[in-house]
């Protein structure tokens, strides 16, 4: 089996696998990282985003081979030193998600809205850039009001 | 996913000489077409020849005299953000940032768009409104002897886009119609003037592809502006019906996003 190595949260990780391992599964079964969910097979809800080489990318849609020495981040790679992250700590404030399933995809895309856009969204710009990610429980109501309240916590 | 061998190439001469081997290799670039249907096993290639680390060659845009070219490799985010085709191309930056969502563009190129030419995907109207040239490793492709039907192309087996060359219009708009839960069009129409030619292509809505829409251009030759597509009307002969829209509501979108387009290509 082909051997694929790269960097995930700051550690550098390898391992030999089939050619058919989507980064997803990479993530998920060979270091056991589940924070990152599968919530389709069709690439549309987004309960797979990480970041990629500083972009939010889903994670299902990818072969692990590809990202031969690329620079992942997943949901688990956020907080630091047992603190949230402000994102994540605004989703939590604004009660912003219900089963939690989505909300790992939810959160990595916001980081990455912050980081295109800047620290002052408005609601139309969050709905907008929030397409890709599809939440079954909240309305969004709640993750459009966390994710302007985290972008401007990531200011501080 | 059925099982394939996996093949990293850093330069497009070594993705040529690799398809030249194996005759059902595919190439693999945004992947965000091709691993979706090979997850559904609706494809099988036997190998798959990814173009990724040969990105960097492959990418890029720039301006030659007064066209534009881009590399098969640009990512739609590139495209969507180059300050070179915002001020050269402005439809063509607004199409590159309505394809999909975020992550979505992040890894999707302009070359595996084009020659995957999905009836319902964007990029095919542009080459096609804009007359582009598809360039390949073996020749240069007219827009109008490119696009051959449903997932069809001029392309032979093992045959790559290298890039892409829009020569800039005077004028020209994109409008689309996107399915709410693919994002995809639903009807897309790209109005584009150069000199005192009218091109107007529709995606979305052919059930042959991009096609062209002669009365519309022929309207919009006379004269470049709303006004002049009064009475003028497409038919729902050869359009596409479905679940999310029958061919004459079809129809009806493309009257409406055409005449969008021409008023946003004048400004208003
Ligand atoms: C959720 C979702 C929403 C989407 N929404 C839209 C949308 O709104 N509008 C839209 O237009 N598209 C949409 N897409 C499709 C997206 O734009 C794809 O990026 C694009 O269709 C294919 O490009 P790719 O680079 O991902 O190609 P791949 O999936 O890697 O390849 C597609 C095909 O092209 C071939 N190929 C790739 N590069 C070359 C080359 N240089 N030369 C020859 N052959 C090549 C491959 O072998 C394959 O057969 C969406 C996709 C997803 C997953
Ligand atoms: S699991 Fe649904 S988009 Fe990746
Ligand atoms: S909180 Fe349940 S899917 Fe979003």
């Amino acid at each position: 089996m082909p051997k694929v190595s790269m960097t995930v949260n700051g550690k550098a990780v390898s391992a030999n696998v089939d050619a058919r391992t989507l980064l997803v599964q990479f993530l998920r079964e060979d270091l056991r990282l589940t924070g990152t969910h599968v919530g389709c097979d069709t690439s549309q809800c987004g309960c797979c985003v990480v970041h990629v080489d500083g972009k939010a990318i889903k994670s299902c849609t990818v072969l692990a081979l590809t990202l031969e020495g690329a620079n992942v981040t997943t949901i688990e790679g956020l907080a630091q030193d047992g603190k949230l992250h402000p994102m994540q700590e605004a989703f939590r404030e604004n009660h912003a998600l219900q089963c939690g399933f989505c909300t790992p995809g939810m959160i990595m895309t916001s980081v990455d809205i912050v980081n295109r856009k800047g620290n002052t969204l408005d609601e139309q710009t969050i709905r907008h850039e929030l397409e890709g990610n599809l939440c079954r429980c909240t309305g969004y109501h709640n993750i459009v009001k966390a994710v302007a309240a985290g972008a401007e916590a990531m200011a501080k | 996913m059925y099982q394939f061998t996996y093949h990293r190439v850093d330069s497009a001469r070594k993705a040529i000489n690799l398809a030249e081997k194996n005759e059902d290799a595919k190439f693999l670039a945004g992947g965000m077409t091709l691993l979706p249907t090979m997850k559904q096993r609706l494809a099988s290639p036997s190998a798959i020849i990814d173009l990724n680390p040969a990105a960097d060659k492959l990418a890029g845009i720039e301006q030659r005299g007064r066209a534009i070219v881009i590399g098969a490799m640009t990512r739609h985010y590139d495209v969507a953000n180059s300050k070179i085709v915002q001020d050269a191309i402005p439809a063509l930056a607004d199409l590159a940032g309505m394809i999909g969502d975020p992550a979505v563009r992040h890894r999707g190129t302009i070359g595996g768009s084009v020659a995957n030419n999905d009836p319902a995907a964007d990029y095919p109207s542009a080459v096609l409104a804009l007359n582009a040239t598809v360039f390949t490793n073996k020749r240069k492709i007219a827009a109008d002897d490119f696009f051959k039907g449903l997932f069809e192309t001029a392309l032979e087996p093992g045959e790559l886009i290298t890039k892409i060359v829009f020569p800039i219009p005077s004028k020209a708009a994109y409008m689309k119609f996107p399915n709410p839960a693919s994002r995809y069009a639903m009807v897309g129409v790209f109005v584009a003037r150069r000199g005192k030619e009218v091109r107007v292509a529709v995606t979305g809505a052919g059930s042959n592809g991009v096609f062209r829409a002669s009365k519309f251009e022929a309207a919009l030759t006379a004269k470049f502006h709303v006004k002049s597509l009064e009475g003028v009307n497409a038919s729902a002969d050869g359009l596409n019906s479905d679940i999310h829209a029958d061919a004459a509501y079809r129809a009806h979108l493309i009257g409406v996003m055409c005449r969008r387009a021409v008023n946003k290509a004048n400004g208003k």
